[in-house]
């Protein structure tokens, strides 16, 4: 990208002034000062796109269009390549998450044991569909793939909180459960 | 937990002899929070703040008195049990989760006082590149990622090529849901790992090591690197290793979570920062792998049994498993068994003696049906292979395969044709989308399915979804597209009267697909309890002291409740 604006400097201002201006809405000077730091420490490394790209999306949670498109100028790369690459992996998000991330894993072992109806629960309980994200910012939800512990199946993670042996019952009960650990922790 | 007990043995003044170790899952997971008590491997299960301090005076009678025979407080009422003679241990052997529990994985000291480093000091004092390649390959050491490929081979092919740079790699992405040895192999013994790869790379000539993790096991990244940190410090990585000129150092590499980057060539790929897409072999992996190099990709697994194979001998390992495959192999047990966990057996036990004697067979009062190994790359078995002995091998003819050793148990609550479309619908997602019988073939498998568990399945479907099935796996491009299509055919051969009622009767005999349930009461069986009426969230079932419950089908949501709290099977 940047070798076409390479003899017109005036566009290529105006151009990097604009994805600025673009990301300013969504994030803090902070997160993308931060950004900054890290395409600068990765972007002479050959193969670093994916490490960049997790992360960015520690520093700003979620990796919208205009965020990927201010990656791929800054590393030189194209957008779309970015872009294949963020919604290839189920690592990367496109959109905003919530502050608590529920995952409910829907690997072999917790699905024999009626996951499934866990996320119904929660999805009733909390008005929003898997992927999506409570109106409150609170809480967004998501089926994932074998949380390795599947001893403890049907398991369910809030944050960095496992919870194991779900009842599927009482899938909201977790939810009570959290609030009172997250406000032991402060 | 912890916390209690040292803050308790602290005040007793016990704080500085005795001294507690956080360590990975150490005996069944429903007997948790537990706790082993060394020497002696006595094993506290089920630790509550209740019979916490009775442990804790148990530990002091033991440290006190070392030689007493009497371990157990005179208060317990049941003994302690010896790490041996538990059940779930005492038909087990083992090699790669040795060190699980015994050890501090945070320690290198610990690793090293129990035989740690010692394979690789041996291999670079006493042994030539050629034999440990040969040890490995004289000892029949196959690959634990599913293949069951010789690893002495890939090594030597590796070796052979005299190119600089040269890589190895691990494979820590564990895609298979439902399977967890590699995360708990490189959550409490990282060191082992380590040890193999340098071996490795010492073997192949290799000088960079690669270990690929998922980003679901942000534990797992988080001990390796500490491990990586002390065995560099002790100048057991980088550069000139014990003194030997030999150079090897190992990098991380977390995955984004794609099932198919545990397909080794997709792998290189995503380590290189693209899509993790498979590509055609040949050229392997050990001519053109990471960056178009030389490489040697194993299994988290395999690299953990090498560092033993070297210490102990080939012959050692031969004498372990069957002729074809030698050693040992950790299988994660779940679903409905009373124990759940990881189990390490000699290869070539049997279904019966890994479901009913070390996983003390099926939970509650529920019938064994079927067991599914190997993912979504593998199949169901039945009753009637409870026999087979599992190897690499022996399971292929009957549909089914060991692949990295995930053993879901399935009991009469399991519909056979839900879990066929539970793993069709997980191939689908992770299909990479480059080859068209995977990514369109399967897609339509799905629809068949998702069509007969709603009840709208034609008989025709079934003769449809095997012809799908059988080319899907004759022409996809890669082994998930070449497999997926197992988890169907196999329960197609051993289940089809399943799909027929689903598709005839309109009924799923396991209650499980919800639009085939009538909610019909049965009034020969039913009791009159009227425990369904109380539960039904939707105000649905009248019911009447002493009179048949009646169900408002307007109302009903469909949502199982009453079905799942009647004693008696009332309700279909
Ligand atoms: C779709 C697919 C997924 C795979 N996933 C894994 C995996 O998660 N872990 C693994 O070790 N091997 C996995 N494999 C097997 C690897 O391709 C490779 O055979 C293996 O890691 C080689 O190591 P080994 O020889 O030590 O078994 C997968 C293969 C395919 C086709
Ligand atoms: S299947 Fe849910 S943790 Fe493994």
């Amino acid at each position: 990208m940047n070798h076409m604006n390479g003899n017109c400097p005036k566009l290529y201002e105006e151009r990097g002034y604009a994805m600025k201006h673009e990301l300013l809405m969504e994030f803090t000077d902070k997160q993308i000062e931060q950004v900054d730091e890290l395409i600068r420490k990765y972007r002479t490394i050959p193969g670093s796109l994916l490490v960049v790209l997790e992360e960015v999306q520690k520093v700003c949670t979620y990796l919208p269009m205009c965020l990927q498109r201010y990656v791929a100028e800054n590393m030189n790369i194209s957008p779309s390549t970015v872009h294949g690459v963020v919604t290839f992996y189920s690592y990367f998000s496109t959109v905003p998450k919530g502050r608590r991330v529920i995952k409910v894993c829907s690997g072999t072992a917790c699905y024999v044991k009626r996951s499934q109806d866990i996320t119904n629960s929660l999805q009733q309980h909390l008005h929003i569909k898997d992927g999506e994200v409570t109106e409150d910012g609170e809480y967004s939800l998501e089926e994932v793939r074998c949380l390795g512990a599947c001893g403890l199946a049907p398991v369910v993670m809030i944050g960095a909180d496992t919870f194991g042996l779900v009842d599927p019952e009482k899938a909201e009960e977790i939810l009570l459960k959290d609030k009172v650990e997250e406000s032991h922790v402060g | 937990m912890k916390r209690l007990l040292s803050e308790a043995l602290a005040e007793l003044g016990y704080g500085g002899r005795i001294s507690l170790v956080e360590t990975d899952c150490l005996v069944s997971c429903r007997q948790g929070p537990s706790m082993m008590f060394l020497p002696g491997g006595k094993v506290y299960q089920i630790l509550t703040t209740e019979n916490f301090t009775q442990i804790v005076g148990d530990l002091i009678h033991k440290t006190e008195h070392p030689s007493s025979p009497l371990f157990n407080a005179p208060q317990t009422e049941e003994e302690i049990p010896d790490i041996e003679d538990i059940d779930f241990f005492r038909q087990q052997q083992l090699i790669v989760l040795r060190n699980r529990g015994h050890i501090d994985a945070e320690s290198i000291e610990e690793y090293i006082a129990h035989d740690g480093y010692g394979a690789l000091h041996a291999a670079l004092t006493t042994l030539t590149p050629e034999a440990v390649i040969e040890t490995i390959k004289d000892s029949g050491l196959r690959g634990r990622g599913g293949a069951g490929f010789p690893t002495g081979l890939k090594w030597e092919e590796t070796a052979k090529y005299d190119r600089h740079t040269k890589y190895v790699i691990c494979n820590g992405d564990e895609g298979d849901p439902g399977a967890f040895m590699d995360r708990s192999i490189m959550e409490s013994d990282p060191h082992a790992v380590i040890e193999g790869m340098i071996i490795c790379g010492y073997a192949t000539g290799s000088t960079e090591g690669y270990i690929y993790v998922r980003a679901e096991y942000p534990l797992a990244i988080t001990m390796l690197q500490k491990a990586i940190d002390t065995a560099r410090d002790r100048g057991l990585l980088g550069r000139n290793i014990m003194g030997s000129e030999f150079d090897f150092d190992i990098h991380i590499y977390p995955g984004a979570g794609a099932f198919v980057c545990g397909e080794s060539t997709a792998l290189m790929f995503s380590i290189q920062g693209k899509r993790g897409m498979p590509r055609i072999k040949p050229p392997r992996s050990s001519e053109a792998g990471l960056w178009g190099q030389p490489t040697c990709l194993n299994n988290v697994e395999t690299f953990a049994n090498i560092p033993r194979i070297i210490l102990n001998g080939a012959d050692w390992f031969k004498a372990i498993g069957t002729e074809d495959s030698t050693g040992t192999k950790v299988f994660s047990l779940t679903g409905a068994v009373k124990n759940v966990g990881l189990v390490e057996v000699p290869m070539g036990t049997d279904l019966k003696t890994l479901i009913f004697d070390i996983g003390g067979g099926i939970r509650g009062n529920g019938k064994f049906k079927a067991v599914q190994l190997g993912g979504p790359s593998g199949g169901c078995l039945t009753e009637q292979h409870l026999n087979i002995p599992v190897t690499f091998d022996s399971l292929q003819s009957e549909g089914a395969m060991m692949g990295s050793g995930g053993v879901v148990v399935m009991d009469d609550t399991n519909c056979m044709v839900d879990v066929a479309r539970f793993f069709t619908q997980f191939c689908v997602d992770e299909s990479c989308g480059k080859c068209v019988p995977c990514r369109t073939g399967l897609t339509v498998m799905l629809e068949i399915l998702d069509r007969i568990v709603t009840g709208e399945g034609k008989p025709e479907d079934l003769e449809e979804l095997e012809y799908l099935a059988n080319h899907i796996a004759a022409t996809s491009h890669c082994g998930l597209g070449q497999a997926a299509p197992n988890p169907v055919l196999s329960t197609l051969r051993y289940f089809r009267h399943e799909y027929e009622a689903h598709i005839v009767e309109k009924r799923c005999p396991a209650l499980v697909c919800t639009n085939l349930i009538r909610f019909d009461i049965d009034e020969n069986a039913c009791k009159r309890c009227g425990l369904c009426a109380r539960v039904c969230p939707a105000d649905a079932i009248v019911w009447e002291k002493k009179a048949l419950p009646v169900l408002i089908k307007d109302k009903c949501i469909r949502c199982k409740s009453c079905i799942r709290v009647c004693k008696f099977g009332a309700i279909s």
